[in-house]
């Protein structure tokens, strides 16, 4: 089951689909209400998120806490730009490393599709020095993980 | 296809993995890539012929220009950014599956 793409748009962007078998206003409500978005805003398994704070209007702030088994923890804070219910969001957030890095424009989608949800999520691509600085909190393994990817194909 | 010893030690270096992660957003000549790293074009071009020996970039003749490009087997941090992105998305939204499943659910039986 591959539902989902990424790609990248220019030197700029990522362009990321989805599409979910629920109606456009439980996919935003899932986006917007803090006690669903802490059952699944999770990323890589072993993570919960202990802190999840959101005031779902234009000037509204969020700030997200995640923790994993071992104490390692990280957080992202952020500022609503538009919200237009149950069809578009637009936020600007950060990941505190603990320097802030440079803010991720997003604007998120929700069509209907069907009887399902088109969900289009459009956000900023961090330059090397912010990637540099991500892949060394070592989040996902994910440089371990890569030379084992590069290990196969020589 | 990279020697594996050469390409690590190439990319022990910040400024070759910035080079690589430039170039995997597409080709560049050797003036677009010295621009943002604030060197000089031979100091970039030395760069270049330590990733060119690795195996990791790849370049052409364009007149007076030599262009480089990727080695299709190169890893770079923005493949490894980008793959750590992917696999973590597509968790939260199989997750995110279950949760809409799971509220359907609930509608419909208090519909009952």
């Amino acid at each position: 089951m591959s539902k989902m793409t990424l790609t990248t748009e220019g030197d700029m962007h990522i362009v990321v689909t989805r599409r979910f078998a629920a109606l456009p206003e439980a996919v935003y409500r899932a986006h917007t209400e803090s006690k669903i978005i802490q059952k699944w805003l999770l990323g890589p398994d072993g993570w919960s998120m202990p802190v999840c704070i959101i005031d779902p209007r234009p000037g509204g702030t969020f700030r997200y806490e995640w923790v994993n088994g071992t104490g390692r923890g990280f957080h992202i804070t952020g500022e609503f730009v538009e919200l237009v219910p149950f069809s578009r969001i637009v936020h600007i957030e950060r990941m505190h490393l603990p320097d802030p890095t440079p803010d991720n424009h997003v604007v998120t989608t929700f069509e209907k599709d069907g009887a399902g949800t088109l969900m289009t999520m459009r956000m900023t691509l961090p330059d090397a020095a912010t990637v540099s600085a991500m892949l060394a909190t070592g989040m996902a393994g994910g440089m371990e993980a890569s030379y084992v990817r590069l290990e196969t194909l020589i | 296809m990279p020697n594996l010893d050469a390409a690590f030690s190439a990319m022990a270096d910040p400024t070759r993995r910035a080079i690589l992660a430039r170039l995997a957003l597409g080709e560049a000549t050797v003036m677009e890539l010295a621009e943002p790293f604030d060197m000089t074009q031979p100091a970039v071009s030395r760069h270049l012929k330590v990733l060119e020996g690795a195996g990791l970039i790849l370049r052409r003749v364009e007149g007076a220009k030599r262009p480089c490009r990727l080695a299709p087997a190169a890893i770079t941090e923005i493949d490894q950014w980008l793959d750590m992105l992917r696999v973590a998305l597509a968790r939260n939204y199989d997750r995110l599956d279950d949760v809409l499943a799971e509220v359907t659910l609930k509608r419909r039986k208090a519909k009952r």
